[in-house]
């Protein structure tokens, strides 16, 4: 683990460059043991790193640093937080999922296999950021890895599945974005008016469930 | 509507929001007698018109938007007072602190309004009426000295950001155009091209006042309502205290950057807390 200093107001808690199971682990537990400390203000989860906003009115670096690394070392053994399953129905091609067919190339499976394996695992919300409340997701079987566009497209509409790379995702709200889209969810992922409002949060488990298009 | 923020969340992804200029709403506040993060209504570039259908005592701190009232003092109005704002003549931000607060929803422990997601709410709209609150602390104080000053030609200092060691010194070879494309996410800048020699990253967290380098070389401030992580390299880093420097800039601006040390900025941060506890 290394801890560094990223501005005056915050420190870059880092537990290596592999993504991994293990590392995403050390992320929850460190998020679960460094949340509602006083002066601590945010924290940024991602891969293998958690981001520490601190108030520097109440800390000194040093003085975050030693908080960081005693509240780590006192929870290294603790379980991690558990999360919770969370069932995500989509329709999977045609106009909702246009990327389908590209990934079926690059694969070299039928559109209805790349289906059937995409929707045949469970995935893990490793970290939800970027924009607003995108959720990261792990596990995505490592024959449907696909390359992102070239060009990103301008306009993603809100609620598509999509594959980038080694990684599978849901946009929350419709945005940029280059990830394959292989189909659509009609479940609000983000609601500015729930709190918190994403839906799908660090640790919870996540289980695409085919709908039948019309 | 704003605050200074809302903290906790970004795990959940959402960044804190708050004030563009914290200085001025903390200052709007302290000088009305409310504690410093009540909410306060934030002017940005174009102003507005504000009638008052009670007695008030209010404070408007920031650019200079031609009300008519002193700045970065408490002020008496009375009942059906109007309070005329026109275009912004200084910086880009003012924000009106009323004596008392302003009762306005809190969500998830903060009024501030996260303008790109709809958190907190939308922008106040014309004919939207807000509630003035009784929450004051403290008599109204006086008239606040050596108030920020706002120059088209700003100097931002920076603490190295965490790939630093990618990027030569570019950063600081020349001066930056604030571009029109600039929002409560980001604020672009035009300028020297920043080569980065490292390579490729894992997408990390991202603290505000981040200075981002994308692949075109241009660099992204990130500011209050920025992404919670992100995968572009980061050189340098916007210290606290100028964070209301990034409140008060305004397209065309030209902005350069001066590298500082963690102490120095530290240093500069009490400096500027002293200021405000002096009002």
């Amino acid at each position: 683990m290394t801890v560094l200093p990223a501005s005056d107001r915050s420190l870059f808690v880092s537990f290596g460059e592999e993504i991994s199971w293990e590392s995403h682990l050390r992320v929850r537990r460190a998020v679960s043991c460094l949340h509602g400390i006083r002066g601590i203000l945010n924290l940024h989860p991602a891969y293998t790193s958690v981001l520490v906003d601190f108030d520097p009115r109440l800390f000194s670096h040093e003085q975050a640093i030693a908080l960081v690394s005693s509240q780590l070392e006192a929870h290294r053994d603790d379980p991690p937080p558990p999360g919770r399953l969370m069932e995500i129905p989509v329709r999977f091609g045609g106009e909702l999922g246009p990327d389908l067919d590209d990934v079926a190339r690059h694969t070299g499976f039928s559109a209805e296999h790349v289906v059937e394996r995409f929707t045949s695992v469970d995935y893990v919300v490793y970290f939800v950021g970027f924009s607003t409340c995108f959720p990261y997701l792990g596990g995505l079987p490592t024959e449907l890895a696909t390359p992102r566009l070239s060009a990103p497209r301008k306009h993603v509409p809100v609620g598509s599945v999509a594959i980038g790379g080694p990684q599978a995702g849901i946009y929350p709200l419709s945005s940029p974005g280059g990830w394959r889209l292989i189909g659509r969810t009609t479940l609000r992922l983000f609601d500015p008016v729930a709190v918190p409002p994403p839906l799908l949060r660090m640790g919870d488990r996540v289980r695409f469930v085919p709908e039948a298009s019309h | 509507m704003q605050d200074l923020g809302r903290f906790g969340w970004a795990h959940f992804g959402i960044s804190a929001s708050g004030a563009a200029d914290p200085l001025a709403l903390r200052a709007a506040n302290l000088l009305v007698g409310n504690a410093e993060n009540e909410p306060a209504l934030e002017m940005t570039l174009a102003g507005g018109e504000f009638q008052f259908e009670g007695d008030a005592v209010i404070a408007l701190a920031g650019s200079d938007f031609g009300a008519g009232l002193p700045l970065w003092s408490a002020v008496r109005v009375q009942s059906g007072y109007t309070l005329r704002c026109g275009p912004s003549r200084g910086g880009a931000r003012a924000y009106l602190a009323v004596r008392g607060g302003l009762d306005t929803p809190r969500v998830m422990g903060s009024a501030s309004v996260h303008v790109m997601t709809g958190v907190g709410g939308r922008a106040l709209r014309k004919g939207d009426r807000v509630e003035i609150g009784s929450e004051w602390v403290r008599g109204p104080r006086p008239p606040a000295r050596n108030a920020p000053q706002y120059s088209p030609r700003t100097s931002l200092r920076v603490t190295p950001g965490p790939q630093a060691s990618w990027f030569s010194g570019d950063l600081f070879s020349g001066a930056y155009t604030v571009s029109e494309e600039t929002n409560r996410m980001g604020i672009r800048l035009r300028g020297p091209a920043l080569a980065n020699s490292g390579g490729h990253m894992i997408t990390e967290g991202v603290p505000l006042g981040a200075i981002q380098a994308p692949p075109d070389g241009q660099p992204i401030v990130l500011f209050v309502e920025h992404q919670t992580t992100g995968g572009y390299p980061k050189p340098a880093n916007a210290i606290s205290a100028d964070f209301w420097r990034l409140g008060q800039m305004r397209p065309r601006d030209e902005v350069r950057f001066e590298l500082v040390t963690m102490e120095a900025a530290v240093e500069l941060l009490r400096d500027q807390e002293e200021w405000l506890y002096s009002l």
